[in-house]
């Protein structure tokens, strides 16, 4: 074998860069696996599931967070080898920016859609951002071997969308592996080869990044024009950063150095970099030698839709908690965070998120990876508060809302939403958009049978928990996707809770004043179901402004004893009081009450 | 021993301290007890965890004398002991068993051990077994203590239970201990069932302290893991009612000291002279022999337990081993956490100690003095809320 150092660059005519646009469980992976094992750059006994989720919690919850690259040598059946560069993407709405720098690493985009569940909105989301990429796209149905797969209906929606005709629609079952052949003649001939030229000035996309504790900051690269090589210095063109390339190689998908990544190719790039900060993904990298006088389009700084306070359950881990958000950035530049304090929960970190996913992830993380009991404060968005002076203040927390009396008004951020639902759900959807203060836009047939709705929405009400109800109310069949539009002026309170007589600021929220009653009434009955009786009766209030508008009593506990206890069960009473022991310690104490985390977390999930 | 017509009190008490003063509390440390497990029931209550073996479970009366012959072989093994303070018959049922079998297992203890003169010998019955006569025999075997399971005395509470006696079967039963001279005699009952009415309860505690025991234990209906009773909460059936305990509870507190027995334990009450040996040494971590079906043993920190299946347990002791199933070695801190473990559950109390020190200087030690669940006085520790006794071992550092 060629050894890779020495190998040329590869003519970018035989290069096809591509991602695979799909929603959660529509088969991404299990295609990419299919592809993988068909073009032997995996042997099939080296296979297992979702080869390019490599992390546990990817694999958990079958979805993709990071983006990630392949390289795959195919031999078509005109007898001529291609690389193949097949991009895995987020396929999360909360990693819509990933998805965007992953897109512009590409020229086309396999469009593919369970053949049994039809177009969801994220993907239609992600199609027209591909086809606006200008992005040449091939529609895929995939798992035609199920019974129920619908495949007129679902291929006639896809052409409602692409445009195009019943020929173009590839046809394939990922799992049998049935179509993945001519799938991947369509992928040569089908999708251009990348333009760009080897001469000239450098300019390589980084469409992702991510901190090896051995190489430092690695990124994923997809050079656009001139070359990249070993040993040359290159800058980071948004931060400025200089540095020199140890490695470039590519993925197959173990990594393989190379001597230099030529236009159109895509690999992996390592420099002396230690601080992800300085590698944001978006950003272009160019050689000293032949820089580029502009950057490629579109870095943007990672912008936080949601805001939570995170605590630990003990306050002395709150060193580790730093220590561990610090080691989490460094593979999620999306992650910000600072230190605050609330009088419940002592001291923690305000932190935003892309989105209710992410900050699950992230604190799923924190739990599971770091050993941290946390507790999450009710998420926020960030509302902009207008003072009587004419001044302006961000409130990321109910907390930062200014007193009464300096308040002029709030604002507060409205998302664009698409939602692609069945015909019979239009009315159910419209309801519950109009429940969440959604203003309506747009509607539009895809088929006879699916309709897309556009709405104006503002973003605190789809943060909590309006995709769940949307799922629900439409039996799963509705999908959701939105991007922030702008801000707006609204009748803003914040509803405090009042535990034992004293305001837990954890447990405050701002909400808009017609729902003020109804989320506080929600609130101290929920709390009241979930805070365990203490050694006294325990009120809790709800107020807002200072006047009690809902009040619920915790009845002190009156039994807890085990009736007996004799010689033969000492040890496995002793034992039974060490569990319940261990338990108590995911209690946060607040004031002198014992509040269970689920207390924290379920406030998040209220059902009015 | 007092003879048939000496009244219905035994007159001559074996000690005149309090049930529930400090310094009976501490003697019992030094007191010497056995245990003896007979698992053999008629049919398993819907509430009992204990190592029970029904007839249909391999427990038919044939296998009684061999079961015994067994715990005879367990009891000969191991080293000699001091003369015990205490023997307690539990079960299971051991009213179960013929009053000659009965004889042959105190013999062998005293063969084993010895038994101090003035000695607890207890057993457990079920009213409906406790006829005069055997009550006479049993007497003649060597107890003085009978503990009758009465648990309540409405039928329909009886019923829901599992129990097959009727209240009359346990008055007749305690006048049948009293008629042969039994020095205690104690009735168990069992509160808050689902069904049970606050007026129902009240009836069975009457009927209870109008027989006049010297001894009463009454327990709170706990749903156990694996049992009928936690497969039937399970799939909708009521569960007990913590509140509705509360109420049943005091209720029991007021008519007990009402009628002279004094508690000092969270379920048990007794007469001047009559608390519990054996219980007092186990709740002082006093040092006990625990023979039979998973019978547990203590001796200066080593807990030991035996297996809980019948075939296992003949199999292992006739083939000349011993039927252990496990042990546990308390380190000296466990030692003394579990000292007040077990001694918080004594209305006496423990003596503070090191362990006492480091919950009463937590926060939590601090919040439960202020909500006076526990007191402080004389050096020991009491809990104050004996209902809330839980509620304070959890706080207990687990390393003092």
């Amino acid at each position: 074998m060629l050894d890779p150092l020495q190998a040329p660059m590869t003519d970018h005519a035989r290069i096809r860069n591509f991602s695979i646009i799909a929603h959660i469980d529509h088969g991404k992976s299990t295609l990419a696996d299919r592809l993988l094992e068909r073009t032997g750059a995996i042997a099939q006994r080296d296979m297992r599931e979702q080869v390019l989720d490599t992390m546990d919690l990817e694999r958990e919850r079958g979805i993709t967070i990071k983006a990630n690259a392949v390289r795959l040598e195919y031999l078509a059946a005109d007898g001529k080898s291609y690389v193949l560069n097949l991009i895995d993407t987020p396929g999360h709405v909360d990693f819509s920016y990933e998805v965007s720098r992953s897109l512009e690493a590409c020229e086309g985009a396999l469009l593919l859609v369970d053949a049994s569940q039809g177009v969801e909105a994220q993907t239609l989301a992600n199609a027209y951002l591909a086809i606006e990429e200008g992005l040449e796209v091939i529609p895929v149905l995939n798992k035609i071997d199920l019974p129920a797969a619908e495949l007129e209906r679902v291929e006639a929606e896809m052409i409602g969308i692409l445009g195009g005709e019943s020929k173009d629609v590839m046809r394939v079952s990922a799992k049998t592996g049935e179509g993945v052949a001519d799938l991947l003649e369509a992928i040569v001939h089908r999708l251009p080869p990348p333009a760009g030229v080897a001469t000239g000035p450098t300019r390589a996309l980084v469409f992702d990044s991510y901190y090896d504790s051995y190489r430092g900051v690695v990124c994923n690269v997809r050079i656009v024009d001139g070359v990249l090589r070993r040993g040359e210095e290159v800058r980071f063109m948004a931060t400025g950063i200089q540095a020199t390339v140890d490695e470039v190689g590519v993925r197959r998908p173990a990594p393989v150095p190379v001597a230099a990544l030529g236009p159109g190719e895509v690999g992996y790039l390592i420099t002396g970099i230690k601080e992800i900060e300085l590698v944001r993904v978006g950003d272009t990298v160019t050689a000293t030698s032949r820089p580029a006088p502009r950057p490629l389009t579109g870095y943007r700084e990672p912008k936080p839709m949601v805001y939570s306070g995170l605590f630990p359950t003990d306050g002395d881990d709150f060193e580790r908690l730093r220590e561990a958000l610090d080691k989490l950035r460094l593979n999620d530049s999306s992650l910000v965070y600072q230190a605050e304090t609330s009088r419940a929960l002592g001291f923690g970190f305000r932190c935003g998120f892309l989105g209710l996913l992410h900050m699950e992830i992230v604190r799923e993380r924190l739990e599971r990876e770091y050993d941290l009991d946390l507790v999450a404060t009710a998420p926020s968005v960030e509302y902009r508060a207008h003072l009587t002076d004419g001044g302006e203040v961000a409130v990321r927390s109910p907390q930062d809302l200014p007193e009464a009396r300096r308040l002029d008004s709030i604002s507060e951020p409205i998302v664009r939403a698409m939602i692609i639902t069945p015909r019979e759900y239009v009315g159910t959807v419209m309801e519950l958009v109009q429940q969440r203060r959604g203003q309506m836009g747009e509607m539009t047939y895809l088929t006879p049978e699916r309709v897309e709705l556009h709405y104006r929405i503002p973003l605190a009400e789809i943060v909590f928990d309006f995709f769940d109800q949307l799922k629900s109310r439409t039996r799963g069949y509705a999908s959701l996707d939105y991007e922030p539009a702008d801000y707006q002026r609204a009748a803003l309170v914040r509803v405090d809770i009042l535990l034992n007589e004293v305001p837990v600021d954890a447990f405050s929220s701002i909400v808009h004043s017609d729902r003020a009653f109804r989320r506080g009434k929600a609130m101290v009955e929920r709390l009241r179901e979930l805070i365990p009786r203490q050694l006294f009766d325990v009120p809790v209030q709800a107020a807002v402004g200072g006047r009690v508008i809902a009040r619920e009593t915790i009845k002190a506990k009156r039994k807890d004893v085990l009736a007996k206890c004799y010689g033969g069960d000492v040890t496995r009473k002793r034992k039974l009081i060490e569990r319940q022991k261990a338990g108590k310690k995911r209690m946060k104490m607040v004031g002198q009450v014992e509040v269970p985390q689920e207390a924290f977390i379920a406030a998040l999930r209220i059902d009015e | 021993m007092s003879g048939p017509d000496s009244g219905h009190r035994a007159m001559t008490p074996r000690d005149l301290t309090s049930p529930d003063s400090a310094e009976l509390a501490e003697r019992a440390r030094s007191w010497r007890s056995a245990y003896v497990h007979i698992p053999f029931c008629r049919r398993r209550c819907p509430y009992c965890d204990f190592a029970v073996v029904t007839p249909e479970e391999g427990g038919e009366p044939d296998r009684w004398a061999r079961y015994v012959d067994a715990l005879l072989s367990e009891m000969s093994m191991g080293e000699a002991w001091e003369p015990l303070d205490a023997v307690s018959f539990g079960g299971g049922t051991p009213s179960r068993l013929p009053p000659d079998e009965l004889e042959r297992l105190v013999e062998g203890l005293r063969e084993r051990c010895g038994v101090q003169d003035g000695a607890e010998v207890s057993l457990e019955a079920n009213p409906e077994d406790w006829t005069p006569e055997y009550a006479s025999a049993v007497a003649a075997a060597g107890f003085n203590r009978v503990s009758l399971g009465a648990q309540s005395f409405d039928s329909a509470v009886l019923e829901s239970l599992g129990r097959r006696h009727s209240a009359s079967d346990t008055e007749a039963a305690v006048e049948a201990a009293r008629a042969v001279g039994f020095t205690t005699v104690n009735i168990d009952l069992i509160y808050g069932t689902p069904g049970e009415s606050m007026a129902s309860w009240a009836d069975s505690v009457q009927r209870a302290l109008a027989a006049e025991p010297d001894h009463l234990s009454a327990y709170a209906l706990t749903v156990e893991r694996g049992t009928a009773l936690s497969r039937a909460v399970a799939s909708g059936a009521p569960a007990p009612d913590p509140d509705d305990q509360a109420d049943k509870y005091e209720y029991l507190r007021a008519a007990g000291s009402v009628a002279g027995l004094v508690r000092y334990e969270v379920s048990n009450w007794a007469m001047v002279g009559h608390a519990c040996r054996y219980n007092l040494a186990t709740w002082a971590q006093g040092d006990y022999l625990g023979f039979g079906l998973g019978a547990h043993s203590h001796r200066e920190g080593m807990r030991r337990r035996n297996v809980r299946r019948l075939d296992v347990y003949l199999d292992r002791v006739e083939r000349g081993g011993l039927p252990e199933a496990g042990r546990e070695r308390l380190t000296k801190r466990e030692r003394e956490h579990e000292r007040l473990f077990l001694g918080l559950r004594r209305a006496a109390g423990a003596v503070v100690g090191s362990a006492g020190e480091a919950l009463l200087a937590s926060d939590a030690g601090r919040r439960l003095l202020e909500a006076e669940v526990i007191g402080v006085g004389d050096g020991r520790l009491r809990v104050l809320r004996p209902l809330l006794t839980d509620a304070v071992l959890r706080e207990l550092p687990s390393r003092p």
